[in-house]
C-alpha cells in the first residue's frame, strides 16, 4: 500500500494537466469539480498510504520509493523520489484533507469569476508543490516543492492582476521568500560537502559525523530559509500582503500549509538540529517567541478582518517555531495540525463573511452577523474558541504543550509566550465581538460619508461669509458713491451762491432764476446727504450680514464637533448624524440599507462545518493525561529518532501551567468583552497607531529599498553606463582622435576589414574543399 | 597521441564536415537566387538550417554515451601541411549540447522572423553565421578554430549594422572592435603555443589541439601569460565583467534573429572556448587563474543582476540578464570539478534556450507596439493572456524555478563552485534573489496592472508564433524534470578533462564532497537506538 505514495502528488499534477490543456472548454463549475475531484483523490491516496503505514511495525515505518534519476552530476545523485514515514504522511493527510475542503469552498467563492479555471489551475500545482516538497526523498526535492509553492503563491496573490497593489503584493511575496531560498541553498550547499549526498535517508544517517560547526551553520541557514517561507522575524513582511489574493488562497496557502513549510524543514532535519550548538535551536526559539508577541501586537490593531488572521498566522507560526527551537518537535507538529483545522476554519469563515458582506473586509462595518449567518458564525465561534485556548478544543492542547516546553526550557520563553496567549484571546475575541455580536453597522453612514456632509455644509457656510462679504463691499462701494455725490452737491451749491452774488439785481428774472438754482442746489445737497446715510446704514446691515454667515459657520463646526464630525469613536455608538439632512445621503449609503447580508452557498458552508467539527476535537491526537494517550508523540517518534524533547515536569506544574494558560485565555475574552461589547474602556486607546502600522518595520524595509537601496541601484547602472562604457569608448575616441575626423572612415574600415575577413575565410575554405578528398 | 581520437564511430558520411559545410552552401544557393521571389528566401533558408538541425539531432541520438571520453564522429584531412594544420572536427560530450542547441536555434530563428529589408543577404549571413558557431564547436585544430572563431564576426557585424535599430553603426563597430581586439591576443597566443610546443617537444609544427594539450611542454609561466591571451579573447566574448559592455549595446540594436543567436549561441564561444581551449591547453594556469575567474564570475552574476534592475529598455533588461547568466557558468567551470563543469555547460544550453526564448518574446512584443520602454507597457495580461503566460514559463526558467530547466544548472554550478571554493558561491547564490527581483518587477510593469491605450487591444500570441515558441517550452520543461540524458552524455568528457588537470597540475584534485557513508533504511533504526543512549535534547 506504501507504493501508492507517487499517487498522492500525481493527482493535483494530473488534474494541473487537465484544467491546463482542457481549462477553457471545461470552465465553471467543471473545472473546480475537476480540481475538486483531484484532491479528493489524492486524499484517498494518502488515506491508504497512512494506513499501510500504520500496519508497519513501528521500527518499520520508513520507505522510500524512487522514480526515476533527476539530476545526477559526479558524486551528486539526486533522484525524483518520496521518502514515506509518519511525519511526511501527517503532513500528507492534512494537506490534502484541507486542501480538498477548500477546493470545494473555492467552487462557490470564485463563482462568477473570469479566470475561474485558472484559479483552480494553479490550485492544483500548488497543491502538487506543497506535496512534492513533503514527500521529497532528499533536499532538492523539497526545495522544488518549496520553491514551486512560491511561485505559486506568487500567481495567486497576484490573480487579479489588474490591480497593481495585488501584483506588487505577489512580487513582494516571491521576492522576500527567495531571500530565505538563499539560506535554504547554501544549506543544501554545506551538507552535500560534508556528507556527500543530499538525501534525507544518508543526511539522517551521517549527521552524527557532522562537526558542531557545520551542524550549526547548516540548522542557521535552514532556520534563514524556514524564516521566509513561514513569514519569520525579520521576512515576516509580506504574508501580511499577502492577503490581497482571493480568500480561499488565504486560507490554503497562507494559512494551513505553505507557511507551515518551514516548521516542516526543521523537524524534518531535526538530527542536523540534534548536532548543532545549543544556541543555534535557542535561537530560533527567541526568534519565534518575539515573533509571536510582535504579530500579536500588530493584530490588535487591525480592522480589515483578513490581515487579523494574517498577523493572527504570523504569531501562531512563531509558536511552532518556539516549539521547535525547544526541541518539542511533536508539540510544533502537532500546533501546525490544530492550526491548519481552525487557521483555515478562520480564513474561510472570513470569506464567507466578505463574500455575504458585498466584499466589504472592515469589521467596523460588520457586527451583528450571527443571526444573519448562523453557521458562518457558529464554526467560526468554534474556531476562535479553538485558537483563544479554550479547552476542550484543538488549539489548547497544542499550545499548552509549546507553552509547557517553554517553560522547561526558559521560563521567560514561557512568559512571553503566555502574554501571547492572552494577546491572542484578546485580539481574536475583538474579531469575533466586531463582526458577530453587538450593534448590525453595516446599514450605518460612515463616518467618512458624515465627515463629507459636514464638509459640504461648512463648504455652504462659508460660502454665505464670502457673499456676505461681498455684499459689504458693494455697499461700501455705495457709500463711497454717495459721498461723492454729496461733495459733487456741496460744490455745485457753492457755484449757485457765487452766481447768486454776481447776479445783477437789477435783472429781477436773472435774480430770480439764481435764487431758485440755489434753492434746488440746496435740495441736492439735502439729497445727497440722505442718500450717504442710507448707503451708511446698508453697510451696516451688510456687516451684520457677515457677522450672521460666520455665527453659521462656527454653528455648522459646531454641530459637526458635537456629532462627531463623522468620527466614530466607538463601534458600539451609532454614528451621529447631528442635524444633516437625510436626503443628502449619497447613493451608496442608501443603497446599504436596503442590502441582506447572507449565508453562502453549500459548497462554501460544508467545509466550515468539518473543519469546525475538527478544530473543535483535534487535540484527541495528543492528550496529556497519560502516555497512553500521546498518540501523535508515538505516531513521530520514527521521524523524530528520539531527538524530541519529552516533558519532565511533574503532574502539578504541568496542571498548574495550563490553569494558568486558560486563566490567560479567559482574561484576554474578558477584557474583548469588556471593550468591545459593553463599552467600559475605549478602544482607541489599545488600539495603538504603533501597532496599527505594524511597528513601522514595512514603512522602514520600503523606505530604505526606495532610498539608500535604490541609490545603490543607480550607482551601479550609473557606474556601468558611465566608467566602465565610459573608458571602452573613451579609449575609441583616443584612438581615432589620431586621424581626426574618423568616425565614418573608421566605421569604414571595420566593414572593409569583416569583408576581408570573410573573402579570406572563404578562401581558405575553398583550399581545404579543392585540396581534400573524402 | 592520437589515442584520445577514437575511430570515427564507423560514420561514414563526414557529418561534421556537413554541419559546417552545408549552411555555407546553402548561402551559396540564396546568393545564387533570383531575386525576384523574395519570399523564397525564407523558406530555403529554413529548409538549411533544418537539415543542419537534423543532422545534429542524429549527431545526438547516434552519440555513444557510455563511451570512453574521446572525441565521436572525428573529421579529418590536412589542410596546410607545411604548418601543420589540419581540418580536424569532433565532437564530445561537451560540445555534443552546443552543436545541438546551434542546431536547434537556428532554424527557429530563422522562421520566427522576416528580413526587415534584402532578404537575400540576410539569410546568408545568418547561414554564414550558423557555419561558424558549428565550426567553433567542432574544430580540434586551432588555427581552425581562430578561423572560425573569426568568421563569425563578420555575419554578425552585418546583421547588426544593416538589419539594426537605433544607433546600429555604433553599436556594430564597438561589437566588431571588441572583440577583434581580444582575438587579436589570442592569435598571438594560438601562435606562441604552437611554436613552442613544438620547439619544446621537437616535434613538427601542430595546431592539433589534442596533441598540443597532451604533450604539456610549456613552461608553467609561459603557460599562463598564453592562458590569459586566450582568457582575454573569451572573456570579451563571454562576456565577462569588466568587458561586457558591447553586449547590452550589440543586444539592443541587433535584430531579433540576431539578438537570439548572440545570447543563445555565440556568447557560448567564449564560455566553451575556456573549456576546450584555455582549460584543456592550460590547466595549470587555469588553476592557477581559478580565484580570479570566480571572482569576475561572481561579480557578474551580482553586478549584471542589479544593472539589469535599472534598465528602462525591455531588450537591454534580458542583455544584461545574460551578464549574470554567464557568471554562473564561470564560476561552475572554474569550479573545476564534475558538478561545476557539468552545471556550466548544461547551463550554456540553458541560457540559450530561455534567452533565446526572451529576446524572441521581446521581439515579438516590439512588433506589436513599436516600443520596448518598460514605461509604455503594461497591463498586458489582459489582452494577451497566452502571451504573458509564455513569457511568464521563460521568466521562471530564467530565474531558476526547479522544475525548470534554469535551475538545474544554476544548481549544479553553485554547489560546484561551493565545494571547491565556498565564499565565492554563497555570495553568488544571492544573485538568484535579485534575478527574481527584476525579472518579477519587469513582468509586473509589462504585463499587470491595468491595461491602457495601445496595450489594451494588443494581440495575443499567434499559432505560428505559438509554433515557434513550442519548442523552447517543451526543451525548458523537459531539461528541468530529466536532465539526465543531457548529464549522462556530458559526463565522460567532463571527468577526462578534470583526470587530465589533475594529471598535469600538481597537487590539485577535483573538490569533492566528503565521501559518502552509505546508509541504508535500515540502519536509521540503529540510529535510533545509538541516539536514544546519550540521552534526548538539543
Amino acid at each position: 500500500m506504501l507504493e501508492a505514495a507517487f499517487l498522492i502528488p500525481a493527482f493535483p499534477l494530473l488534474g494541473f494537466l487537465l484544467i491546463l490543456v482542457f481549462g477553457r472548454r471545461l470552465g465553471e463549475p467543471a473545472a473546480g469539480w475537476l480540481a475538486t475531484g483531484a484532491m479528493g483523490a489524492s486524499f484517498v491516496s494518502a488515506l491508504v498510504v497512512f494506513f499501510g503505514l500504520v500496519a508497519e511495525d513501528e521500527s518499520e515505518r520508513r520507505f522510500v520509493q524512487t522514480l526515476w534519476e533527476w539530476v545526477p552530476a559526479g558524486d551528486l545523485a539526486v533522484d525524483v523520489g518520496f521518502f514515506v514515514d509518519p511525519l511526511s504522511v501527517t503532513m500528507t493527510l492534512f494537506i490534502t484533507g484541507v486542501g480538498a475542503l477548500i477546493h470545494l469552498y473555492s467552487i462557490g467563492y470564485m463563482h462568477g469569476d473570469e479566470d475561474y479555471s485558472k484559479f483552480f489551475l494553479y490550485l492544483n500545482l500548488f497543491a502538487f508543490s506543497m506535496l512534492m516538497l513533503v514527500l521529497g526523498d532528499n533536499m532538492l526535492i523539497t526545495f522544488l516543492g518549496w520553491e514551486g509553492v512560491g511561485a505559486c503563491s506568487y500567481f495567486l496573490i497576484s490573480f487579479w492582476f489588474t490591480d497593481e497593489a495585488n501584483a506588487s503584493a505577489g512580487k513582494k511575496a516571491f521576492v522576500t521568500n527567495r531571500v530565505g531560498d538563499w539560506g535554504f541553498m547554501v544549506a543544501m550547499f554545506l551538507t552535500f560537502t560534508a556528507v556527500g549526498s543530499i538525501q534525507y535517508v544518508d543526511v539522517f544517517g551521517n549527521a552524527g559525523g557532522l562537526s558542531e560547526s557545520t551542524a550549526t551553520a547548516i540548522t542557521l541557514l535552514f532556520f534563514v530559509g524556514a524564516a521566509g517561507k513561514s513569514a519569520q522575524i525579520p521576512l515576516y513582511i509580506w504574508l501580511p500582503d499577502a492577503m490581497a489574493g482571493p480568500t480561499p488562497v488565504s486560507a490554503l496557502i497562507h494559512a494551513a500549509t505553505m507557511v507551515t513549510s518551514g516548521v516542516y524543514l526543521l523537524t524534518r532535519v531535526n538530527p542536523i538540529i540534534a548536532e548543532a550548538a545549543g544556541w543555534a535551536p535557542l535561537l530560533i526559539a527567541w526568534v519565534g517567541v518575539a515573533t509571536a508577541l510582535v504579530a500579536a501586537t500588530i493584530a490588535l490593531a487591525q480592522n480589515d478582518i483578513k490581515k487579523v488572521l494574517a498577523y493572527s498566522t504570523v504569531s501562531q507560526l512563531g509558536y511552532m517555531f518556539l516549539a521547535v527551537g525547544t526541541g518539542a518537535y511533536v508539540a510544533a507538529i502537532f500546533h501546525m495540525v490544530t492550526h491548519a483545522f481552525f487557521k483555515a476554519l478562520l480564513f474561510l469563515g472570513s470569506g464567507s463573511v466578505i463574500h455575504g458582506m458585498d466584499d466589504d473586509q472592515d469589521m467596523r462595518h460588520y457586527g451583528g452577523l450571527r443571526k444573519l449567518m448562523p453557521i458562518t458564525s457558529a464554526t467560526f465561534i468554534i474556531g476562535w474558541l479553538a485558537i483563544a485556548g479554550v479547552p476542550p478544543f484543538a488549539g489548547f492542547w497544542s499550545k499548552d504543550e509549546i507553552l509547557a516546553h517553554a517553560w522547561e526550557e526558559n521560563p521567560a520563553l514561557w512568559a512571553i509566550g503566555l502574554i501571547t496567549a492572552v494577546l491572542t484571546a484578546f485580539y481574536m475575541s475583538r474579531q469575533v465581538f466586531m463582526t458577530f455580536y453587538g450593534r448590525y453597522r453595516f446599514a450605518d453612514v460612515r463616518p467618512e460619508e458624515i465627515e463629507e456632509l459636514w464638509q459640504v455644509r461648512v463648504a455652504n457656510a462659508e460660502a454665505a461669509v464670502a457673499d456676505a462679504e461681498s455684499g459689504v463691499g458693494s455697499a461700501e462701494e455705495a457709500v463711497a458713491k454717495a459721498a461723492e455725490k454729496v461733495d459733487k452737491a456741496v460744490e455745485k451749491l457753492a457755484q449757485r451762491e457765487s452766481e447768486m452774488a454776481d447776479a445783477d439785481p437789477s435783472d429781477e428774472k436773472a435774480a430770480e432764476k439764481a435764487a431758485k438754482n440755489l434753492e434746488k442746489a440746496g435740495d441736492g445737497v439735502e439729497k445727497a446727504r440722505a442718500g450717504l446715510v442710507e448707503a451708511t446704514a446698508t453697510v451696516e446691515s451688510a456687516r451684520e450680514e457677515v457677522a450672521k454667515a460666520g455665527a453659521g459657520v462656527q454653528a455648522v463646526a459646531n454641530a459637526a464637533a458635537d456629532s462627531g464630525g463623522g468620527v466614530v469613536l466607538s463601534i458600539l455608538d451609532e454614528p451621529d448624524l447631528g442635524d444633516l439632512d437625510e436626503a443628502d445621503l449619497p447613493e451608496v449609503a442608501r443603497a446599504r440599507r436596503e442590502y441582506h447580508p447572507h449565508e453562502s452557498p453549500w459548497q462554501m458552508t460544508v467545509p466550515l462545518v468539518v473543519l469546525a467539527a475538527a478544530a473543535a476535537v483535534a487535540g484527541v491526537m495528543n492528550l496529556p493525561f497519560s502516555s497512553d494517550l500521546h498518540f501523535l508523540d508515538h505516531w513521530l517518534e520514527p521521524s523524530l529518532f528520539h531527538n524530541a524533547v519529552h516533558l519532565e515536569s511533574g503532574g502539578a506544574t504541568l496542571w498548574l501551567l495550563a490553569l494558568v494558560a486558560i486563566g490567560g485565555g479567559a482574561v484576554g475574552i474578558a477584557a474583548a468583552a469588556a471593550v468591545y461589547l459593553k463599552g467600559r474602556y475605549p478602544a482607541s486607546k489599545l488600539e495603538l497607531s504603533i501597532f496599527a502600522r505594524g511597528w513601522r518595520y514595512d514603512e522602514a524595509i520600503t523606505n530604505f529599498m526606495g532610498g539608500p537601496g535604490r541609490k545603490g541601484f543607480d550607482f551601479v547602472a550609473w557606474f556601468d553606463s558611465t566608467i566602465i562604457d565610459g573608458m571602452v569608448n573613451g579609449v575609441g575616441r583616443v584612438v581615432r582622435s589620431g586621424g581626426g575626423e574618423l568616425r565614418r572612415v573608421q566605421t569604414g574600415l571595420v566593414r572593409s576589414y569583416a569583408a576581408m575577413v570573410a573573402i579570406g575565410a572563404v578562401g581558405l575554405l575553398a583550399w581545404f574543399l579543392v585540396r581534400t578528398t573524402f | 597521441m592520437h589515442a584520445l581520437i577514437a575511430a570515427s564511430s564507423g560514420a561514414t558520411f563526414p557529418v561534421l564536415t556537413a554541419l559546417v559545410v552545408t549552411p555555407i552552401l546553402g548561402a551559396v544557393v540564396l546568393l545564387l537566387m533570383p531575386a525576384s521571389r523574395p519570399e523564397h528566401f525564407k523558406q530555403v533558408a529554413f529548409l538549411i538550417s533544418a537539415v543542419v538541425g537534423a543532422m545534429s539531432a542524429w549527431v545526438m541520438f547516434e552519440f555513444e554515451t557510455g563511451a570512453a571520453a574521446s572525441f565521436q564522429f572525428v573529421d579529418r584531412a590536412d589542410w596546410i601541411e607545411g604548418l601543420g594544420i589540419s581540418w580536424a572536427l569532433g565532437i564530445d560530450g561537451i560540445s555534443l549540447w552546443l552543436v545541438v542547441l546551434t542546431g536547434a536555434l537556428f532554424p527557429l530563428a530563422i522562421v520566427a522572423i522576416n528580413a526587415e529589408h534584402t532578404p537575400k543577404a540576410y539569410f546568408s549571413w545568418i547561414l554564414v553565421l550558423e557555419a561558424g558557431c558549428m565550426g567553433v564547436f567542432l574544430a580540434l585544430d586551432l588555427f581552425a578554430f581562430f578561423v572560425f572563431f573569426e568568421i563569425v564576426l563578420v555575419p554578425m557585424y552585418f546583421l547588426i549594422a544593416q538589419w539594426g535599430h537605433g544607433d546600429r553603426a555604433y553599436a556594430a563597430t564597438k561589437f566588431f572592435l571588441y572583440t577583434m581586439f581580444g582575438s587579436a591576443f589570442m592569435l598571438v597566443g594560438i601562435l606562441a603555443t604552437a611554436f613552442l610546443t613544438a620547439a619544446e617537444t621537437g616535434n613538427a609544427l601542430t595546431f592539433d589541439l589534442v596533441e598540443i594539450a597532451e604533450s604539456q611542454a610549456l613552461a608553467t609561466t609561459t603557460a599562463r601569460w598564453i592562458f590569459l591571451s586566450f582568457a582575454l579573447a573569451f572573456a570579451v566574448k563571454v562576456p565577462l565583467f569588466p568587458v561586457h559592455t558591447w553586449l547590452p549595446d550589440a543586444h539592443t540594436n541587433a535584430p531579433t534573429a540576431g539578438s537570439v543567436i548572440l545570447a543563445g549561441v555565440m556568447l557560448k564561444l567564449g564560455t566553451y572556448g575556456f573549456l576546450r581551449f584555455g582549460i584543456y591547453l592550460f590547466p595549470e594556469a587555469a588553476v592557477y587563474f581559478a580565484p580570479l575567474m570566480l571572482t569576475l564570475g561572481t561579480i557578474g552574476i551580482l553586478y549584471g543582476a542589479i544593472a539589469a534592475t535599472m534598465q528602462r529598455d525591455l531588450k537591454r533588461l534580458v542583455a544584461y540578464s545574460s551578464v549574470a547568466h554567464l557568471g554562473f557558468i564561470i564560476i561552475g567551470t572554474f569550479a573545476l570539478n564534475t558538478e561545476g563543469i557539468e552545471g556550466g555547460i548544461l547551463q550554456m544550453v540553458n541560457h540559450g534556450v530561455s534567452t533565446g526564448a526572451l529576446f524572441l518574446l521581446v521581439g515579438m512584443l516590439y512588433e506589436r507596439r513599436h516600443t520596448r520602454q518598460i514605461s509604455e507597457l503594461g497591463g498586458l495580461q489582459k489582452p494577451a493572456p497566452i502571451f504573458a503566460a509564455v513569457f511568464m514559463v521563460v521568466m521562471l526558467s530564467s530565474i531558476g524555478l526547479p522544475g525548470l530547466n534554469g535551475f538545474v544548472g544554476e544548481f549544479l554550478t553553485l554547489i560546484g563552485a561551493f565545494a571547491a571554493h565556498r565564499w565565492w558561491a554563497v555570495v553568488a547564490a544571492s544573485g538568484v534573489v535579485i534575478a527574481a527581483l527584476y525579472l518579477l518587477w519587469a513582468y509586473q510593469r509589462v504585463f499587470h496592472g491595468p491595461a491602457e491605450g495601445e496595450n489594451a487591444t494588443m494581440k495575443d500570441l499567434t499559432l505560428s508564433e505559438g509554433l515557434v515558441m513550442l519548442p523552447f517550452l517543451a526543451a525548458i520543461v523537459f531539461m528541468g524534470v530529466y536532465p539526465k540524458p543531457v548529464l549522462e552524455r556530458m559526463e565522460p568528457a567532463v571527468d577526462a578533462l578534470i583526470a587530465h588537470v589533475e594529471a598535469n597540475v600538481d597537487g590539485f584534485h577535483e573538490a569533492e564532497a566528503d565521501e559518502l557513508h552509505p546508509i541504508e533504511l535500515d540502519d536509521l533504526e540503529h540510529l535510533e537506538s545509538d541516539d536514544a543512549d546519550h540521552g534526548e535534547g538539543e
